[in-house]
């Protein structure tokens, strides 16, 4: 049973957030050479073009952006029945660039750890860096976020939902306890 | 959508929902064929065997890169180099192959039914390789994801299939498969070689090749399978060759932009002169190409599926 969501962020929240991760990985990787944006599908495809939009307003570049599909590399196949298997569309060498993954929520951190598994099967990166909307804690694996949009206490039936609009751009997160 | 099938024994038992799942997922494997490292992780640790009871070069290859692409260990045993050549049953042999603990077993047998009779005795997913004259599925669903590949939908289009439909069992998986999706099937071939009721399953039947690929989005042409025929059913080759035969000059019959399909093996000069099969039409390598991504979709979705029913 899930209750009423409670509003955590709403999309001028949201695009706060996203703006001052747009400078943090400016400023962290010194522009924007090298860098490429991958996004998790799905969530992380639309905030990655987000983040890609901000970038481009700040720095006047567009840098490569590419989506990534995980289900391949799940630790859980067959206890959670068969999945959709999403495409991944990475349409540039990854070898020797600064890839920022980007998903939406942080929570067990495999999810992370099976998209840093499809990356480097791919390529070799100088550098994978992490960028999530919401850390939301109980993590089971070694795996620290580089750009947060914001940290968020839950419990572990809580969940968390990003809503997007029609055009894939975020409109609110919200807490369903 | 969930995809609870263990088994693929058949396309007849799939649904158009289901059907166009499989070729989505297959969608998303083709991508991993094209990279540098060909390989994801998703089957580790399982075990597919491939039994194969008859001459088998493509689909066995397939399935073999298939598996091993998704980091499965494959086995292949074909029967000439088994027990079966010692007068071992067919249950024996798989009950012993069941005893090392496969996951799946890709078969192809002469007896049409072979693959479900081992699928009512065992514990593992039996996934059916070609099974007498009965079905082909991986054949079907590789054609189906060619020609949505080149002409961007199925529903619609007007398909011909052409030559010995009686012994073909790649025919029967692409009437189900291709009707379902919403295509509209012809076939043709020598009387002898036409079962009768056939039309029952929703397709066309023409005697002659001319009406059934006229103005045709896509023609398939099959192998006369002279392996699988007793009395022979056509007075010889060269006849058979002169009026079921694909040339080019009968090719101008359907669409300016039809494709040519095989199953393979091709019999040169027999149902397909060369030009065409070497021709800007054929999508045969296609075929073969799209083949590996469909069966690691179809190995995933049993692979997920066995452990759905478990639960």
């Amino acid at each position: 049973m899930s209750g009423q969501p409670i509003e955590i962020l709403d999309s001028t929240g949201i695009k706060r957030a996203l703006t001052r991760i747009a400078h943090e990985i400016l400023e962290r990787n010194r522009g924007t050479e090298d860098l490429v944006l991958v996004g998790i599908r799905t969530g992380g495809d639309y905030l990655a073009a987000e983040l890609q939009k901000k970038i481009a307003e700040i720095e006047g570049v567009m840098v490569p952006l590419g989506t990534i599909d995980i289900t391949m590399y799940r630790d859980d196949l067959g206890t959670r029945g068969n999945l959709t298997v999403g495409k991944t569309d990475i349409r540039f060498p990854l070898g020797e660039k600064q890839v920022v993954l980007v998903d939406d929520v942080l929570f067990t951190g495999r999810t992370i750890r099976a998209a840093m598994d499809a990356l480097v099967d791919l390529g070799r990166p100088r550098t994978i860096q992490l960028a999530i909307l919401i850390d939301r804690g109980h993590r089971e694996l070694p795996i620290r976020p580089d750009y947060i949009g914001r940290n968020l206490p839950t419990s572990r039936g809580e969940q968390i939902e990003v809503e997007f609009d029609e055009h894939d751009v975020p409109q609110s997160v919200s807490l369903i306890k | 959508m969930n995809f609870q099938h263990k088994h693929i024994l058949g396309i007849e038992h799939l649904s158009a929902e289901e059907l166009t799942f499989i070729l989505d997922t297959a969608d998303s494997f083709k991508e991993i064929n094209t990279r540098d490292i060909k390989k994801v992780p998703t089957l580790r640790g399982k075990t597919i065997v491939n039994l194969f009871f008859e001459a088998s070069t493509r689909t066995r290859t397939s399935f073999e890169v298939a598996g091993k692409r998704l980091s499965a260990d494959t086995i292949n045993i074909s029967a000439s180099g088994s027990s079966v050549v010692k007068g071992e049953t067919l249950e024996d042999t798989a009950k012993n192959i069941e005893a090392m603990h496969p996951d799946i077993i890709v078969m192809r047998h002469n007896a049409s039914g072979a693959c479900r009779y081992l699928a009512e005795r065992l514990d593992c997913s039996v996934v059916n390789a070609g099974d007498g004259m009965h079905e082909h599925p991986s054949q079907a669903l590789l054609d189906a994801f060619t020609i949505r590949q080149h002409k961007g939908k199925i529903a619609g289009l007007t398909v011909a299939i052409v030559g010995d439909i009686t012994h073909s069992r790649v025919v029967r998986s692409n009437i189900y498969c291709l009707s379902r999706l919403g295509a509209k099937v012809r076939l043709a071939g020598p009387g002898t070689m036409l079962p009768p009721g056939i039309e029952k399953l929703g397709c066309e039947v023409h005697r002659n090749l001319e009406d059934a690929i006229r103005d045709a989005d896509v023609v398939m042409m099959l192998r006369i399978q002279r392996e699988r025929q007793g009395a022979p059913l056509i007075p010889s080759v060269r006849e058979y060759s002169r009026y079921f035969g694909l040339n080019e000059d009968k090719l101008k019959l359907a669409k300016k932009d039809a494709i040519v399909m095989h199953p393979g093996p091709i019999n040169r000069g027999v149902e397909l002169s060369t030009a065409v099969a070497d021709g800007p039409q054929n999508v045969i390598l296609d075929q073969v190409e799209n083949g590996v991504a469909v069966r690691m979709a179809l190995l995933y979705l049993v692979a997920g599926g066995e452990q759905l029913q478990n639960d």
